[in-house]
């Protein structure tokens, strides 16, 4: 049974990528942070899901080509 | 706003320092290298033309970055190809990496789905992200890499919260499966 202030795995589930991205009321995240804490399970996604979201942002930067870096320069020595 | 001389000397150096992630951002938003060039290319014009108006100089990089997505959007709306059309729901059940492969007796002698992600290269996560519809990959741009609020997703394409919380959560089920259907075509899993 869960006292008033837990939530159960399901709920964490469901607020989990919105927790992951800061878009969560400080009481959700507290109750969401303490079943963490104690659910393996639970604890296992989150990592998962944080591993994830790590290997998109890397995608978000790549080393342009030569072409780009020539008509860069090239608008940049104009200014 | 500094002199002129003192301006381009830090706006060089400055864009320098990002060219990397302007170019990784646009050619993702885009989806084609060329469009990302031409959109990189004009977010520097369009960021030149207005450095008097960053009063803070320090923001520069977050600066020129939301002028690189707007200029996307913006560029979008002209072409008419508005990056917030997308159909809204196909009836697709919402897909879980993590419930496909995780195996919770293994706990103490396994992780596949850790093994997983370990083996996942980054032409995998290109592949699964460039193959989004262009409404649901921007908003996971603008959210995971770019690390946009919920709120600045919905002000920079004009739609509700609520909208891109949902755009959000289907966009990460599909490209959830689409790395699923690699992986599973590459042989990285085992799993069923």
């Amino acid at each position: 049974m869960t006292s008033p202030d837990q939530i159960r795995c399901e709920e964490v589930i469901s607020h989990l990528l919105d927790y992951l991205d800061g878009e969560i009321d400080d009481e959700k995240r507290q109750q969401i942070e303490r079943h963490l804490q104690d659910c393996r399970g639970c604890f296992s996604r989150a990592e998962f899901e944080k591993e994830l979201k790590k290997r998109i942002k890397q995608v978000g930067t790549q080393k342009p080509p030569r072409s780009l870096q020539r008509r860069l320069k090239a608008l940049i020595d104009q200014f | 706003m500094g002199n002129h001389v003192d301006d381009c000397r830090f706006f060089r150096a400055e864009f320098e320092r990002l060219t990397d992630r302007l170019y990784g951002i646009a050619l993702r938003l885009t989806g084609n290298s060329a469009a990302a060039e031409d959109l990189v290319s004009e977010a520097v014009v369009k960021a030149w033309r207005n450095l008097g108006q960053l009063n803070d100089r320090r923001s520069f990089p977050k600066w020129m970055l939301r002028i690189l997505t707007n200029t996307f959007v913006s560029d979008c709306r002209k072409a008419r190809q508005e990056p917030t059309i997308v159909i809204e729901d196909e009836g697709e059940e919402q897909f879980s990496l993590f419930e496909q492969l995780h195996q919770p007796f293994l706990l103490w002698w396994g992780n596949p789905e850790r093994d997983l992600i370990s083996k996942l290269v980054r032409e995998d996560v290109e592949r699964a992200l460039d193959n989004l519809p262009d409404g649901l990959r921007a908003v996971v741009v603008m959210v995971e890499i770019e690390g946009y609020s919920y709120a600045e997703v919905a002000a920079t394409l004009g739609i509700p919260i609520g909208t891109v919380r949902s755009r959000l959560n289907r966009a990460r089920s599909m490209l959830q499966r689409a790395l699923w259907r690699q992986a599973r075509e590459a042989g990285l899993t085992t799993a069923a």
